[in-house]
């Protein structure tokens, strides 16, 4: 592979993670942009202005590719390398519809019940938040490691945020969703996803990214209060 | 190795106006595949056929193949070309094409059904917002067809075609309520709805504006809309 791939990211976001892994999965050498999004750089901005956000995949000469789960896909289908969706037409299907799922619905719960104040409206989101997840692992396929089987796939990529990041968010908003008592099979998928060998290359180390993400606190707080409003 | 399903093993759960629904409508037609159609009256109440076939969002559209669902509209339509590879294709072969095809049926997805809603829903400062809104949705996508006869470019009427047509007939509702014409605002798109209106699969699936508009002031009553 001759023609150069660039991926736009920052630090610390499930999105990029997800783009990073993919690429990395295929062994694409890549050029990572870090932005800083409090002041977006031209190059982002030019090569993603619908969104203006992380990640943006520029490969060879082609304009960019956006959204995460789109990238995840391309990277999939443009270079060689080990499969990440399944052959199967219905288990794709699957695949995209529960990773889907769990940006429109789950992290959607998580995010507002991570940053709300304690009260009822927050109970409510955990509680949805939590229930969001048992139907996020039921689709972990019985005696398996991974949503994709035996190795990580879309599914498993497109959940990676919740594996190293949530903990960290949670940490900084002290709010507790996902525990052993309650979703056994994420958090042991959790563990086996943060210890494959690819993953752990896209995975900074935990305290780096503490710091970094406590510092946009505020930011994560006002957000989550314009989700609720969207209501 | 995906085994060998009849085309007649298809059953669509759907409702009679529902843009998405439409979207595997039109997939369907293209592809020439026969089919069930099962019409779930939304207005009355989900059957149980479909709180279990779609237990995590409870919407319609629901293909069955095999007894087996789909969900998601788009979902459905990339399946149906993976499923039945020998049929036209609605997503093209190239990598690149076809990430911006699904760039561009994302957008339609998140962007125009949401704020035409906010159309009819609202009024005064929001109202005042969704039509902004509108205006700039509907620009963003005449930028992006450009001369093209369709989103699809050479590969022709694709993906995401198919993923805008069935919102046509409700550009004249957008209209009213809004207070502006799709045709000065984004000719391309008028003209492009107009082709795309002739094409032999959406006439079939898509309802006229009248009865879209007439559904609106429905789902207004059921709302205690104004």
């Amino acid at each position: 592979m001759s023609e150069k791939v660039k991926l736009i990211g920052c630090f610390g976001s499930t999105a990029v993670h997800r783009a990073e892994v993919a690429l990395r999965l295929k062994s694409v050498p890549l050029e990572l942009v870090v932005e800083d999004l409090t002041n977006k750089s031209d190059l982002l901005l030019t090569h993603n202005p619908i969104y203006k956000t992380v990640p943006v995949l520029l490969h060879g000469h082609r304009p960019a590719v956006c959204e995460s789960l789109i990238i995840v896909e391309y990277v999939d289908e443009a270079f060689d390398g080990p499969p990440i969706l399944p052959s199967d037409p219905l288990d794709r299907a699957d695949a995209r519809f529960w990773a889907r799922f769990l940006d429109d619905k789950c992290w959607k719960a998580m995010w507002v019940a991570l940053w709300t104040e304690p009260g009822e409206t927050q109970a409510a989101w955990a509680r949805e938040a939590k229930e969001n997840m048992t139907l996020l692992e039921r689709q972990l396929p019985e005696g398996k490691n991974f949503f994709g089987g035996d190795a990580i796939g879309f599914l498993d990529i497109a959940v990676g945020g919740i594996a190293h990041l949530l903990g960290v968010f949670e940490e900084i908003a002290g709010v507790r969703l996902l525990a052993e008592e309650d979703h056994p099979a994420l958090c042991r998928w959790a563990r086996e996803y943060l210890s494959d060998e690819t993953v752990r290359q896209c995975v900074p180390d935990r305290d780096s990214v503490l710091v970094a993400l406590a510092a946009r606190k505020e930011l994560y707080v006002s957000t989550a209060k314009a989700m609720t409003a969207e209501k | 190795m995906a085994s060998e399903k009849s085309s007649s093993d298809l059953t669509l759960l759907d409702f009679w106006v529902s843009p998405f629904g439409q979207r595997v409508r039109i997939a369907l037609a293209e592809k020439s595949l026969p089919y069930e159609y099962v019409e779930e009256d939304l207005l009355a109440g989900k059957s149980d056929r479909l709180l279990q076939s779609n237990p995590a969002h409870k919407k319609i559209p629901v293909l069955l193949h095999g007894g087996k669902p789909v969900n998601e509209s788009l979902i459905i339509v990339q399946y149906l070309d993976e499923a039945f590879p020998d049929t036209p294709s609605l997503l093209p072969a190239d990598p690149y094409a076809r990430a911006q095809a699904r760039f561009w049926a994302d957008y339609v997805d998140k962007k125009v059904y949401d704020c035409g809603s906010r159309l009819w829903k609202f009024k005064g400062e929001p109202q005042a917002q969704a039509k902004a809104e509108m205006l700039e949705i509907l620009k963003t996508l005449e930028t992006e067809l450009g001369d093209k006869e369709f989103f699809g470019g050479e590969h022709g009427f694709g993906f995401v075609d198919a993923a805008f047509a069935p919102f046509t007939p409700w550009f004249m509702s957008y209209e009213k309520y809004g207070e502006f014409k799709v045709a000065e605002v984004a000719p391309k798109i008028a003209a492009w709805a107009e082709r795309v209106g002739k094409r032999e699969s959406v006439a079939k699936s898509l309802y006229s504006p009248d009865k879209v508009y007439d559904f609106i002031g429905v789902l207004k009553q059921k709302y205690g809309i104004e």
